[in-house]
């Protein structure tokens, strides 16, 4: 049975191919979206049957949203908000255990001098540093994530995507950040999308799974919610927009398309599914127009670090600077917040 | 998930109020007339202004007579023949351009006095009203010097007596004055009766720019002073936004007159949802076109045609929408809905509604806590309307919305056109030749495709059947203001 908002007015079928689902099954491949995935064209009869995305409307929808005024109690009650929800990221080749344990340390306490302040939500590095993180982190509840699936790219064998997932979660990863294969995706190949995120969600056993669209590859809003959906169907807990190593990465029009897919996704399955929207967001400004949009397109269900989170590394410290001033009245320089 | 400290997570997302400052505005105890360049005593009583949000009285303003009318006219008559008239296209530019300069420096005192004194929100008149009313006389001040390109002539036709409404006060005046300016014509502007202070400022802005005395003059007033302007003999030209039933006053008082007429008037807009639209952002599309300004736009899609097949997903999406709908304190950065602009307009809407639920129609509106003072109405929507429904049928002017269905293409046109509006239409659909298809049968001035209530100065607007004639806006807007064509 689909689960349904009170004034649903009838359980009559939405969109083309669309199947009842149970809301009580955990996500996952070869259960609910049996029907959907048994064949390449009964996919893409379901995808092509999704509503479309009207670029210019959704593009002033989400400016709209922008111009929200968040002041004061508002503010303060924002900010801790999104530094709860920060997923603390390095992924350079530089990355060295020095520097995660660095960023290890500031994700637990970010600002040191109030311990009032939240930890972020996760540490999100390459596989072979998670155990360095795990090891930081310890037991602060501050999650490791690591991408995998030959990331950034996506461009190996299934076996080395799928070891590089076994591998992130053995060290340690309580959360893997998958990247989708584009080239797939534009190629129209589907179902192959569907199938290798499935595989992954399974070799990543306990940990929970984040898709990465790498929508600025994808292009359109249309392709956007398709493959929002396709990774919802395939088990994703998170969808995310982008690797951070592609421009544009995430946009408020993208993370707007991804929100309504979760949105309508826990009303048609009553299961949830987050959004992570990573890269380019950088201000505290920012970040609190994305909780404005969270708030009034997903709902206050997905206020909370378990459904939203931010790909983020250098938006911390603006997000500390303005909780510092919003406690103290004053702007402090930065060199009063520590850098990673 | 395991977390050190309290993330405060699930706790509401409450938007503390951000109130946009009062003390940019200077409203004085009383206003007189704008007439030959000085404000005036009126020789007639005078009425009160009241912020529709607060009922708090904002200022006395002047009752133009009959001799304040006629001293209007005279004014405009003089500076049309001795200085306007003549003076050479690219010279008038010089002040509209001018003019829209200034609108646009002293935009945030435009907007929060047109909020004050309108209701609505100021994130409309901070982006909707103020910066299109700036665009309009930008636009304008453009043609002036290419008017032989124009194709409509170059002589203007003289005095232009123009009648506004409550509903945008300041956009109004820009679509009736940065025209007429630029065609030669001067003005004598009556604002709306519960909106003129923004005109008044407008006023100032005028002398600000030094524009030459009576080229435009602003009487306020009720509907007698509004008729008395309408019919001078002296006036040229008139021009009126406002209700078909007034309109229908205007065109038979100057019949048989020399006066060229343009008339904006009602509608009763469909906003056309096909099974292939892009649904949520056709949802954004009902809202905005309904209740965008509280729903007091004559082009406001009060009519949704929803096709059947995703009749109820869409009514789910726009309840849920309309939910988060932010209504109240108008000068509060986050209203999306303010108050309604008078109680007589109030008393107006809840009597359409009531009928609606007497005709059997299905109410519902949006939860949401209405202030104690000033004139409120909650976004509401009708489901189970037919054509043969009053509230289909009349404009109530309200955040007020009609819901009707249909099952094929034919079927949508058909209930689209079956009224005697023809202002405005929007269609929804991911099939671009079935908008084209739409658009040419629509009998509708504006037809608006995957989007709704777009305006711009560029685009001519005007009615079909008893929403009105000519067109303004554009360069069909010019013709309006020309002797050289007849219109059409």
């Amino acid at each position: 049975m689909r689960s349904s908002l009170e004034y649903r007015a009838s359980d009559g079928q939405l969109y083309a191919g669309w199947v009842t689902t149970t809301a009580t099954q955990p996500a996952g491949p070869g259960n609910d979206w049996a029907d959907v995935a048994a064949s390449e064209s009964s996919l893409r009869r379901f995808l092509h049957g999704l509503p479309g995305v009207d670029q210019v409307g959704a593009e002033q929808r989400a400016a709209g949203l922008g111009t929200r005024s968040i002041k004061t109690s508002a503010k303060a009650f924002a900010i801790d908000l999104a530094i709860s929800m920060v997923d603390l990221t390095t992924l350079e080749g530089q990355d060295t255990p020095g520097k995660v344990r660095a960023l290890s340390a500031k994700a637990m306490h970010p600002d040191p001098a109030d311990p009032t302040c939240p930890s972020v939500a996760a540490v999100c590095v390459y596989p072979d540093m998670v155990a360095t993180a795990k090891q930081a982190l310890g037991s602060s509840g501050v999650h490791v994530a690591s991408v995998a699936t030959a990331f950034p790219s996506g461009r190996a064998a299934m076996d080395v995507k799928l070891a590089d997932t076994r591998d992130a979660v053995a060290a340690g990863a309580d959360e893997v950040d998958m990247v989708i294969d584009r080239g797939a995706f534009l190629a129209g190949r589907h179902l192959q999308v569907f199938e290798e995120i499935a595989a992954v969600r399974e070799a990543s056993g306990p940990a929970h799974l984040k898709v990465i669209l790498e929508t600025g590859e994808l292009q359109t809003y249309d392709n956007v919610r398709r493959a929002s959906w396709l990774a919802m169907m395939a088990g994703a807990h998170f969808i995310k927009t982008s690797t951070g190593k592609v421009q544009p990465a995430a946009t408020p029009p993208v993370t707007l398309v991804m929100l309504e897919a979760v949105r309508d996704y826990r009303e048609q399955t009553g299961q949830m599914v987050g959004v992570k929207p990573a890269g380019g967001i950088r201000t505290s400004k920012d970040a609190i127009k994305y909780l404005v949009m969270v708030n009034e397109v997903a709902g206050p269900d997905w206020l909370d670090r378990d459904w939203f989170r931010f790909g983020a590394s250098t938006l911390l410290n603006d997000l500390l600077m303005q909780r510092t001033r919003l406690t103290t009245g004053r702007y402090s320089g930065p060199d009063y917040f520590t850098l990673d | 998930m395991v977390s050190t400290t309290s993330t405060g997570a699930r706790s509401a997302f409450e938007y503390a109020p951000a109130p946009e400052s009062r003390a940019i505005v200077d409203i004085k105890p009383s206003y007189g007339l704008f007439v030959n360049g000085d404000f005036v005593d009126g020789h007639g009583r005078s009425f009160k202004t009241i912020s529709p949000s607060t009922e708090e009285v904002l200022a006395e303003v002047a009752e133009a007579d009959e001799a304040d009318v006629d001293n209007a006219v005279k004014a405009a008559r003089r500076a049309h023949s001795r200085v306007w008239g003549r003076m050479p296209g690219k010279e008038r530019a010089k002040y509209l351009f001018r003019i829209a300069r200034i609108i646009q420096e002293r935009g945030r005192e435009l907007a929060v006095l047109e909020s004050i004194d309108n209701g609505k929100p100021i994130k409309e008149t901070r982006d909707v009203d103020v910066p299109i009313a700036a665009a309009h006389f930008f636009y304008y001040a453009g043609w002036a010097d290419k008017l032989e390109y124009a194709g409509y002539g170059t002589e203007s036709l003289g005095v232009a007596g123009q009648v506004i409404p409550w509903n945008f006060p300041l956009l109004m005046l820009a679509w009736k004055i940065a025209p007429a300016l630029a065609c030669g014509n001067t003005v004598v502007l009556k604002p709306a009766e519960t909106t003129p202070l923004t005109a008044l400022l407008f006023a100032e802005i005028c002398q600000q720019a030094d524009l030459p005395a009576g080229v435009v003059n602003i009487i306020t007033g009720a509907g007698e002073t509004g008729r008395t302007l309408v019919s001078h003999p002296d006036v040229d030209k008139v021009a009126f936004t406002g209700s078909t039933e007034v309109g229908r006053a205007i065109a038979k008082a100057v019949a048989g007159t020399e006066k060229r007429v343009t008339l904006e008037l009602g509608g009763k807009a469909a906003n056309i949802v096909f099974d292939d639209a892009p649904l949520d952002q056709a949802v954004e599309g009902i809202v905005n076109g309904i209740f965008f300004n509280q729903g007091h736009v004559c082009c406001a899609g009060s009519r949704l045609l929803v096709q059947e097949s995703v009749a109820d997903d869409v009514l789910a999406r726009l309840k849920r929408r309309m939910a988060t709908l932010r209504v109240g304190d108008p000068l509060d950065k986050n209203t999306d809905v303010g108050a309604i602009n008078s109680a007589e307009q109030l008393a107006k809407i809840r009597e359409l509604s009531e009928i609606g639920e007497q005709e059997g129609a299905e109410r519902w509106s949006a939860p949401c806590e209405l202030p104690d003072h000033g004139f409120w109405f909650a976004p509401t929507i009708f489901t189970g309307v037919t054509q043969a429904h009053r509230i289909a049928r009349e404009e109530i002017f309200g955040p007020v919305l009609s819901v009707l269905t249909f099952r094929t293409p034919a079927e949508a046109i058909e209930k689209a056109n079956n009224t005697p509006y023809g202002l405005s239409a929007g269609v929804w659909t991911d099939k671009g030749s079935r908008i084209l298809k739409m658009a040419n049968a629509l009998r509708a001035g504006v037809v608006w495709a995957n989007t709704f209530n777009k305006f711009d100065p560029a685009s001519p607007f005007g009615g079909y059947k008893e929403s009105g004639y000519g067109r303004e806006g554009g360069r069909h807007g010019l013709a309006a203001y020309l002797k050289g064509r007849s219109l059409r």
